[in-house]
């Protein structure tokens, strides 16, 4: 056997590392949507009448879609009815301090190596970590609030900014946009509201951890950040889950607001439960995620390390509508034993001499099926505009495979549109030569997909980055034959 | 005895290539293997690296008294093997001083000894270049990635100098060079050469041995070592081919 296929037998064995479940009192509606549980819902989170009816409005249209079936990825149909849309941890600890949160959750972050204490301490992120559905520890408010930022929970803005988040909630992904966009503005059970003031450079990296803990509770994040004119700001966005029998989804929606001169990078790492060998019990990762460079010379860019998930199927966008604006995508997707992903990016170029750039790395592995799907376009107006995207796609073993879609739609003649596509393999001899260097064949591999990966990782906040090489050697390595 | 090939008989896919070697190399010495095409040159080198593939059938290869059959490539590397390619192997993306320091650490920790800092192995590392005659700018790039023939050639005698093997093996490290860089390459073999350090030079050329003085000159036909000499047999053989020894004409 060569060592190429005895390294991915290794792979498809290994287990998942972040699979344990907390025991924490969950407070959980039964299985089930109607306009009840729409209700009960708005209601739990103490939200004013208009997000109800926001809510309702999402719920009717949603009644009348049917689930997209466009892409590449294959699962069984999904039981809408079988979900349940609501679950919160009974006590409520009181925000901005660590103590009074439950011990058993602390411990939770302790095994997943994200214990907030030493987040604070040593990185100086501040932290809203996200348990189930409800915030239950925000951290460094005061200093954000000095600055004039607002760092909440979805349902804590609803209450207290409702100006903002009526004025911005939906505005870049309509309740209409699509299936599961529809879906998680009825049920959106919480996420994270960001604000920054004109002007206003972020004093911190925001980071928020996701996990979700609920037996068959999908989780439907609604995360919403606006900048300002001339307003900078990071965020992060990192997430785990413990293992589970049933399939779990995950249906979030990400809108995001430039304003003129305006810079916001959103980075994402994503690292929930695969499923098992078999491919059984993983997480369905649908996202919507979009930002609108609504001013001149406004930038978003988008940087994603999806290392987790049965199937993933997003497309971090950029609607490039102000003149002079910038739109980047840079994405690292793995696919190993049975994972799907289908993923990239849409770019629509609106403005003037608005620029993006696309760098896309796929690593397939085992039986992992992977498509990078990129649409770029140049409207009629968007004069000068350019593109670039490089799309390179690393196979590890015969078994597994990659695809590219590149869609492109040019209107304008003067725009220009630049396509890279690259295919290769972890090659016997790369391999061999690292081991006869002294490498083990788990470093060789690890040394490998890492200096294929390295564009996108320069792009993360080194804290990030750091985490996303780990996340990447602990992927692939295994018991080597 | 450094190295001992005792009757050794390899195959690749199910076919045979080595066909019954035989072969012994002291501590210090310097043995060049030559040969036609297809003789079981570069077969016999992967096979001391350990490559995945080749498979021993018979006889035995023992180093430093003991057996190498069944380690695994880095086991092979830790005990003080090293090839430098005839290809020399890209890997984009991987910074080359990143892999060297990984490389040695490696095998420093295989061998039980204490790994090196990165000021240490920096510092080790500068002194290893000006033996090679390498730019320190190939350091920032990626492991070959980009890098011309004799660069590669270059960066796989830096590799040499750095990780300080007891037998070094090098496939047809002539090939492809210049004249220029040939003699740079061959320099920085001869500066490691050392009393408790073998070499094993696999070459098609004579070329070669003009710059590295071998100890022994070996003929590589059909699987099996078919004459041993000094180095003058490696200028009877220019003069000759390889067709003088094998009775047809290999050579050509």
């Amino acid at each position: 056997m060569s060592s190429t296929s005895k390294q991915v037998d290794a792979l498809v064995e290994r287990g998942y590392e972040h699979g344990f479940v907390t025991d924490i009192e969950t407070d959980v509606i039964p299985p089930g949507l109607d306009e009840d549980v729409i209700r009960f819902i708005s209601q739990r989170k103490q939200e004013p009448e208009w997000v109800l009816e926001y809510r309702l409005k999402a719920f009717r249209h949603w009644l009348g879609m049917t689930p997209p079936v466009w892409s590449s990825v294959h699962y069984p149909q999904i039981d809408f009815q079988a979900i349940s849309y609501f679950a919160a941890p009974t006590k409520k600890p009181v925000l901005e301090s660590l103590d009074q949160v439950d011990p058993e959750l602390l411990r939770t972050y302790e095994k997943l190596g994200i214990p907030l204490e030493e987040q604070k301490a040593l990185s100086g992120v501040a932290v809203d970590a996200v348990f189930d559905s409800v915030s239950v520890a925000t951290t460094f408010r005061k200093n954000l609030a000095d600055a004039g930022v607002i760092f909440c929970s979805i349902s804590e803005a609803a209450r207290e900014h409702p100006e903002l988040l009526r004025e911005y909630l939906g505005s870049v992904v309509p309740h209409t946009d699509n299936f599961y966009a529809a879906l998680n503005a009825a049920v959106f059970t919480d996420g994270t509201f960001v604000y920054i003031p004109r002007g206003v450079r972020c004093p911190m990296e925001l980071s928020t951890y996701f996990r979700i803990n609920a037996q068959n509770t999908g989780q439907f994040e609604r995360t919403l950040i606006v900048a300002e004119e001339g307003s900078h700001v990071s965020y992060l966005e990192g997430c785990t889950a413990p293992q589970r029998d049933e399939n779990q989804l995950h249906a979030a929606v990400v809108e995001l607001v430039a304003m003129q001169d305006a810079q916001i990078k959103y980075s994402t790492v994503q690292n929930w439960y695969p499923g098992d060998a078999q491919g059984k019990g993983g997480i369905y990762n649908f996202v919507t995620k979009r930002g609108d460079c609504r001013g001149a010379r406004s930038k978003i860019s988008w940087t994603q390390v999806e290392t987790g998930s049965a199937i993933t199927w997003k497309y971090p966008s950029c609607l490039l509508r102000g003149d002079d604006s910038v739109g980047e995508f840079y994405s690292v997707a793995v696919t190993k034993g049975h994972q799907q992903a289908d993923t990239g990016t849409k770019m629509i170029h609106l403005g003037r001499n608005t620029r993006s750039t696309i760098v896309s790395k796929g690593i397939s592995a085992g039986d992992g099926q992977q498509a990078y799907r990129g649409l770029v376009r140049m409207a009629q107006r968007a004069e000068n505009a350019r593109n670039h995207t490089q799309c390179d796609s690393l196979l590890i073993g015969d078994r597994c495979a990659a695809h590219t879609f590149p869609y492109i739609e040019v209107k304008n003649p003067t725009a220009k549109v630049e396509h890279e596509a690259t295919t290769s393999k972890i090659g016997d001899d790369q391999l061999f030569y690292c081991r006869s260097r002294g490498l083990s064949e788990e470093d060789a591999v690890s040394l490998i997909v890492n200096g294929f990966c390295k564009e996108i990782f320069n792009e993360l906040p080194m804290e990030f980055a750091v985490e996303a090489q780990k996340l990447l050697a602990i992927s692939l390595e295994g018991a080597v034959g | 005895m450094m190295l001992s090939i005792k009757n050794l008989k390899a195959q690749v896919e199910g076919k045979e290539i080595i066909k019954g070697l035989d072969l012994q190399v002291g501590p210090g010495e310097v043995h060049a293997i030559m040969g036609p095409n297809g003789s079981g040159k570069s077969t016999l080198a992967h096979i001391l690296a350990g490559r995945d593939g080749y498979d021993v059938t018979d006889g035995e290869i023992l180093f430093e008294g003991r057996s190498l059959i069944g380690l695994a490539p880095e086991e092979r590397a830790s005990r003080g093997i090293f090839l430098a390619f005839q290809y020399p192997v890209e890997l984009p993306g991987v910074n080359n001083t990143h892999f060297l320091k990984e490389a040695l650490n490696a095998q420093r920790k295989a061998r039980g000894e204490p790994e090196l800092d990165s000021v240490a192995f920096l510092k080790l590392i500068r002194e290893k270049l000006a033996m090679v005659s390498m730019s320190p700018e190939l350091l920032k790039r990626p492991v070959n990635a980009g890098f011309s023939g004799g660069e590669k050639k270059r960066n796989e005698i830096l590799q040499m100098a750095l990780l300080e093997p007891r037998l070094a093996i090098l496939d047809e490290t002539d090939s492809g060079l210049d004249i220029d860089a040939l003699k740079t390459v061959s320099d920085g073999v001869n500066a490691l050469r050392s009393p408790d350090r073998s070499v094993i030079l696999v070459t098609h050329y004579q070329r070669l041995l003009d710059y590295i003085q071998p100890d022994f000159v070996h003929v590589l036909a059909g699987g099996r070592i078919v004459r041993s000499g000094d180095k003058g047999l490696a200028k009877e053989l220019e003069a000759k081919g390889y067709g003088w020894l094998s009775g047809q004409d290999e050579a050509a």
